[in-house]
């Protein structure tokens, strides 16, 4: 059975990375919240350039296996080095604007392949923002 | 309107551009000089997909942007430049001259460059052109986002601003 697909790996199955310390408290969060902070790989890009990030990024990659990327803000710095790595390697998938709600459902999410889990859990960070009021 | 920030950093199109200045300022376009990106539609799409819908960007190698510059200028609504180095910076204000003021916003480490600020390292030759804009009569001052201080150059050159 390939444990990519059913989550028996332990290796980490993304990368979370945006400014700041935006991306160790996301998955801070998914480890307070279920315990599986392990499954997801935190980059922070302070004090980078843009090539710094995209170098950090293929290490991560080379040296993790993982297929997905998760960054911030969709004009970050973080997002367009994760473009160029799409462009080079169309095996791996990126998804800007992640929120809680978008990692909790990717690493529960492990009856399907990483790749996938992103394009399900981004719908669900989608629906996850709602407005409140008048 | 026109052109609110002249500003020279390598990253181009992010964060603190499209939103820590581009909100504030109310952007409504922005031009990023670069002759690489100029020349490369695969550059221009990634650029063009980074920015916010309600803003336009134009791409221009240093020469074009020359010579549209006086059409950015003329510009009704409020608009960014960006270069991703101070030699281009640099050759655009020599060929406008209608530029006051230069914003140093991210110029990273790279071999045989100093610290002077958390976001600018400077290379010697890369500080003698700093000098010549001001000699030119261009304010140059150094400031990320706009809740900063503008450092100025003088300052920013002595490296003791941390």
């Amino acid at each position: 059975m390939n444990d990519e697909v059913v989550g028996g790996s332990d290796k980490p199955r993304a990368i979370v990375v945006g400014h700041g310390e935006f991306a160790g408290g996301l998955v801070s969060a998914v480890g307070q919240i279920c315990g599986l902070a392990d499954k997801l790989v935190v980059l922070s890009m302070m004090g980078m350039t843009p090539e710094d990030i995209e170098g950090a990024l293929r290490e991560q990659i080379a040296l993790t296996g993982a297929r997905v990327i998760f960054t911030d803000l969709p004009a970050g710095s973080a997002t367009l080095a994760a473009r160029r790595i799409v462009r080079d390697d169309p095996g791996v998938v990126l998804v800007s604007g992640v929120n809680l709600a978008t990692l909790l459902d990717f690493v529960f999410n492990t009856s399907v392949p990483p790749t996938e889990a992103a394009r399900a859990a981004a719908e669900r960070g989608k629906a996850s923002l709602i407005v409140v009021g008048r | 309107m026109g052109i609110h920030l002249y500003r020279i950093d390598d990253r181009l199109v992010h964060g603190q551009v499209v939103v820590g200045w581009g909100q504030p300022l109310n952007a409504r376009f922005l031009v990023l000089v670069d002759d690489l990106v100029a020349s490369s539609d695969w550059e221009k799409e990634l650029y063009r997909m980074a920015i916010p819908p309600e803003m336009e960007i134009y791409f221009a190698d240093v020469g074009g942007a020359i010579r549209d510059h006086a059409r950015y200028a003329a510009d009704p609504r409020p608009g960014l430049l960006i270069t991703g180095d101070i030699a281009s910076m640099s050759r655009l204000v020599k060929g406008v001259k209608a530029i006051g003021s230069v914003n140093l916003g991210g110029i990273h480490h790279r071999a045989g460059r100093a610290e002077k600020l958390r976001y600018i390292f400077l290379t010697p030759g890369e500080e003698g052109q700093l000098h010549d804009l001001e000699a030119a009569g261009v304010e140059v001052t150094a400031q990320d986002v706009p809740s900063a201080r503008a450092v100025p150059l003088a300052e920013v050159l002595e490296g003791k601003s941390q």
